[in-house]
């Protein structure tokens, strides 16, 4: 029987050693030499990683991802679980509401980056004429960084939030209704029946959201690289549109292999901090 | 109940205006586009999607495009469906260690992988060819789907199994009469994952492909970045792009809304 499981996980083991196993050995291997096109790899150890870690652009990257992942958690969680808390429970609204909530998530991500563009280019959106009209005619987002980084954001917002939504609205949908009679039958408040019977249930999908939402919004890529091409100047270059910058377009690939292994291991240590922070917080107060 | 009711249909508004404006511009000539702000065409034009139909570059993308996200989702079920079983059947060493790194993987940072996957591919031979952005995109879209199936099938009794074994059945009979319609829901869901994945990725996508695997969210971008561009026929394109996904939510929102009301998703 135990060795039967392996036969049975070696499709898919043989899968993820060809799209991840060996990939992840080549880029720490690679991480490790100074490799330049034409000429044989040179054993320099731990060296491209301190060049990493002393260069300006990639400390740059980081700060302004690590403030792109707040602003996106603090907007979008807020403002996702007040949306379920709004829709309709049951009727004919409930399919379209999540129709339209679906739209934005099924569209290519670099079409979202063309959407906005087309949506807040100076000479042919709507979003400057619309500022144009209440008093803000300077506004562009292709010339101004702090523009660019808000229209970035706004973006993501328009894109991401419906998941928080759907993700909160299964949540919800899942709390019977016997807990709000009898808080109702306690005389609880609006706002502890939240507290106490609305938040705690939703502690798991609550989760989720937050971790789906850090891991991809520090992931972002294809959106603004679609909408300001990482400008002005450096203004919206995150730590992807720099790492793919150092890949493709560097010379040496071995510093482009240490950014990605410190990408890759930032990634999965902020998640874990994020995912223990939460079960440890909810847990203490909420039974 | 008033104020809700404002605050979503404001929130309804912000969703559909870039969707709207980007409608708006794809029937305009590029003349209206760039001179002129009109928040409905003036003069109505097909043009632009008529250039794109008959364009072999543009079709091209879009053919491309299918090839792989279709290979995709068939490698991403065939290889899921049986390490799911074996996740969610048995227990041997290492289980929950090898479940655990196969969830990373969905955490990596594609940026991460693009230095190594071109590597890899252009050296045995898969540069440009569907396969290799199928097999990339796996990365992503097996452990999900493993880990989807996984519960779909932790939820069905092993006493199943064992009368079917009791019974007489061989394991592939087992398997494709008994246990496969028990867990077609689940594959439905794993499939839609997989495909709305490959689907909407551009990165590894374009970093794989040059010419003959181009698929058309790179034609897309590429044609962006060319200098004098056709509004219109890109605002065209993308209206197309965003076609395929709107089918797949007005076909399942019934589903959706079931499955909500279930509080399973």
């Amino acid at each position: 029987m135990k060795n039967r499981a392996w036969w049975f996980l070696l499709p898919a083991l043989a899968v993820m050693s060809l799209s991840a196993f060996i990939p992840l050995m080549t880029v720490i291997n690679y991480a490790q030499y100074s490799v330049f096109p034409g000429s044989a790899p040179q054993f320099i150890g731990m060296e491209n990683f301190a060049d990493v870690l002393n260069d300006g652009v990639f400390l740059n990257s980081l700060r302004r991802q690590v403030l792109f992942s707040i602003e996106i958690l603090l907007i979008e969680i807020p403002l996702g679980l007040g949306l379920a808390l709004a829709l309709p429970k049951k009727g004919k609204w409930v399919g379209w509401s999540l129709v339209l909530l679906g739209v934005p998530l099924l569209i290519p991500w670099n079409v979202v980056g063309i959407i906005w563009r087309v949506f807040t280019r100076s000479d042919l959106g709507a979003v400057p004429a619309i500022f144009n009209w209440i008093g803000y005619g300077a506004y562009n987002a292709s010339l101004n960084s702090g523009d660019a980084w808000w229209t970035v954001v706004a973006m993501d917002v328009w894109h991401w939030t419906p998941l928080v939504v759907l993700l909160c609205y299964a949540g919800l949908q899942a709390i019977p209704e016997e807990f709000y009679r009898a808080a109702k039958i306690d005389g609880a408040s609006a706002w502890s029946t939240f507290r106490y019977v609305t938040l705690p249930k939703l502690r798991h999908s609550l989760i989720l959201a937050v971790l789906l939402r850090f891991m991809d919004s520090f992931k972002i890529y294809a959106e603004p690289f679609q909408l300001t091409g990482g400008g002005p100047g450096n203004s919206t270059t995150f730590l992807s549109i720099y790492t793919s910058r150092k890949a493709i377009g560097g010379f040496n690939m071995g510093f482009g292999a240490a950014v990605s292994i410190i990408y890759f291991f930032l990634v999965i240590l902020i998640s874990w901090l994020l995912y223990t922070i939460m079960m440890n917080v909810g847990g203490g107060s909420s039974q | 109940m008033k104020k809700r009711n404002v605050a979503l249909w404001v929130y309804f508004a912000f969703l559909i205006m870039p969707i709207y404006w980007m409608l708006n511009t794809s029937f305009k000539t590029n003349n209206e586009i760039l001179n002129y702000l009109h928040w409905f065409p003036h003069n109505f034009t097909v043009q632009n999607y008529v250039q794109i139909f008959t364009s072999p570059f543009w079709r091209r993308g879009f053919l491309n495009s299918l090839a792989f996200v279709s290979m995709n989702v068939a490698i991403v079920i065939v290889a899921a469906v049986p390490a799911a079983y074996a996740f969610s059947r048995w227990h041997f060493r290492g289980d929950k260690h090898l479940f655990f790194w196969l969830l990373t993987n969905r955490m990596a940072p594609t940026a991460a992988f693009i230095v190594p996957f071109f590597a890899l591919y252009s050296n045995i031979g898969l540069f440009d060819t569907h396969i290799a952005v199928a097999l990339a995109h796996a990365l992503f879209n097996l452990p999900l789907a493993i880990w989807i199936l996984e519960g779909f099938m932790s939820g069905i009794p092993k006493e199943i199994d064992e009368t079917a074994f009791v019974d007489g059945y061989s394991f592939p009979h087992f398997f494709w009469k008994i246990f496969r319609p028990l867990i077609s829901q689940g594959i439905a869901v794993a499939a839609f994952f997989a495909f709305l994945f490959s689907w909407v990725e551009l990165l590894l996508a374009r970093t794989l492909t040059s010419t003959a695997a181009k698929p058309i969210t790179v034609t897309l971008s590429r044609s962006l970045g060319a200098g004098g561009w056709d509004w219109g026929v890109l605002a065209a394109a993308g209206v197309l792009t965003m076609i395929p996904g709107a089918l797949v939510v007005y076909f399942i929102r019934n589903l959706m809304a079931k499955g909500f009301a279930m509080g399973r998703v």
